[in-house]
């Protein structure tokens, strides 16, 4: 298992599969593995094993 | 005349926030009636739909915003640490296109009062990453300082505590700060309450106003939108236009050469 956003999910192969798995795949989100920021050209290539933290953010309200 | 912002150029001096309106059609419109150039926006979990929730409630809230037209000032809202901040920034970035940062490490949930040592921490790296920063900080000078020696060509000194619409709770630091830093440019962010604590603001020379609350959560946001607008523009001008110092006793407006001997 993982989470992502603070909810637990099964684990996949990739953030980028992941996305894809949750319809995100063309949403405008950023997303963090562990606490570090993974940049969209990188997704592919971060790959996911059990007990990963996934953040998936979009803009928000915000003053 | 325009209000210069890291080369850029605007034609309003309200920032709006974008937090906490009665619904989106109230936000958009109170962007439009204030006519305003730059929001801000925070960063926050994507709605997943897992549980329930609307799914994706963030696409939803973009595609409003972008449809304002109004330029992106990302912010750093809630971040208690330089690593948070700098790793929010780096993900507003890339997901609002811009290279514009509201800088903000907070020290305390409570007084959501600035942590000023990670702050300058925080501008200085993002700085030298190319990011033009937005520091919300305190009145203190020393801080300023520091900020502008880290990089950052804007300052932002709080009113008050945010959210609290106390106004100009220290009006004496606020003008030694306008003194102080007499060519930088100079916002003030957070806890203003009423229009007039706005003008007061402005006419003290304050370059421009950002705020959210103070409109957000009035009974009629979009009025009161409007009359920030005017109020900023007011106090813009009356600085502009030089007002006359407070004189200890009374000075006649009317001449007294020529009065008639009626007595």
């Amino acid at each position: 298992m993982i989470r992502v956003n603070g909810e637990p999910h099964i684990l996949v192969s990739s953030v980028s599969v992941l996305l894809k798995e949750l319809g995100l795949d063309k949403a405008t989100v950023a997303t963090a593995l562990n606490g570090v920021f993974v940049p969209s050209a990188k997704r592919d290539t971060a790959l996911l094993k059990s007990g990963d933290e996934v953040e998936i953010l979009a803009p928000m309200q915000g003053g | 005349m325009p209000l210069g912002l890291y080369g850029s150029e605007v034609s309003s001096r309200f920032l709006l926030g974008t937090a906490r309106y009665p619904s989106p059609a109230m936000l958009e419109e109170a962007i439009r009636e204030a006519g305003v150039d730059i929001v801000t926006v925070s960063l926050r979990r994507e709605s997943l739909g897992i549980d329930g929730t609307q799914k994706g409630s963030g696409q939803a809230f973009w595609s409003l915003i972008r449809e304002t037209g109004a330029r992106i000032l990302p912010n750093t809202a809630g971040c208690h640490s330089v690593r948070e901040a700098v790793t929010t920034a780096h993900m507003a970035r890339e997901v609002m296109g811009t290279n514009w940062i509201k800088l903000e490490v907070i020290a305390d949930d409570m007084a959501l009062n600035p942590d000023v040592f990670g702050l300058v921490e925080a501008a200085r790296i993002l700085t030298e990453e190319g990011f033009s920063v937005f520091p919300y900080t305190t009145a203190d000078l020393g801080v300023g300082e520091r900020l502008l020696q880290a990089g950052c060509q804007v300052l932002m000194p709080w009113a008050a505590p945010i959210g609290s619409g106390q106004g100009l709770s220290d009006i004496n630091a606020l003008k030694a700060y306008r003194q102080h830093f007499a060519t930088t440019t100079l916002i003030i962010d957070a806890g203003i309450g009423r229009p007039s604590q706005a003008a007061d603001a402005m006419e003290m020379g304050y370059d421009a106003v950002l705020l959210n609350s103070a409109v957000a959560r009035a009974g009629d946001p979009v009025l009161m939108a409007r009359a920030f607008a005017l109020a900023i523009e007011a106090g813009r001008a009356a600085y502009k236009a030089d007002p006359i110092e407070p004189y200890l006793g009374a000075m006649p407006s009317s001449p007294l050469t020529g009065m008639a001997s009626l007595s």
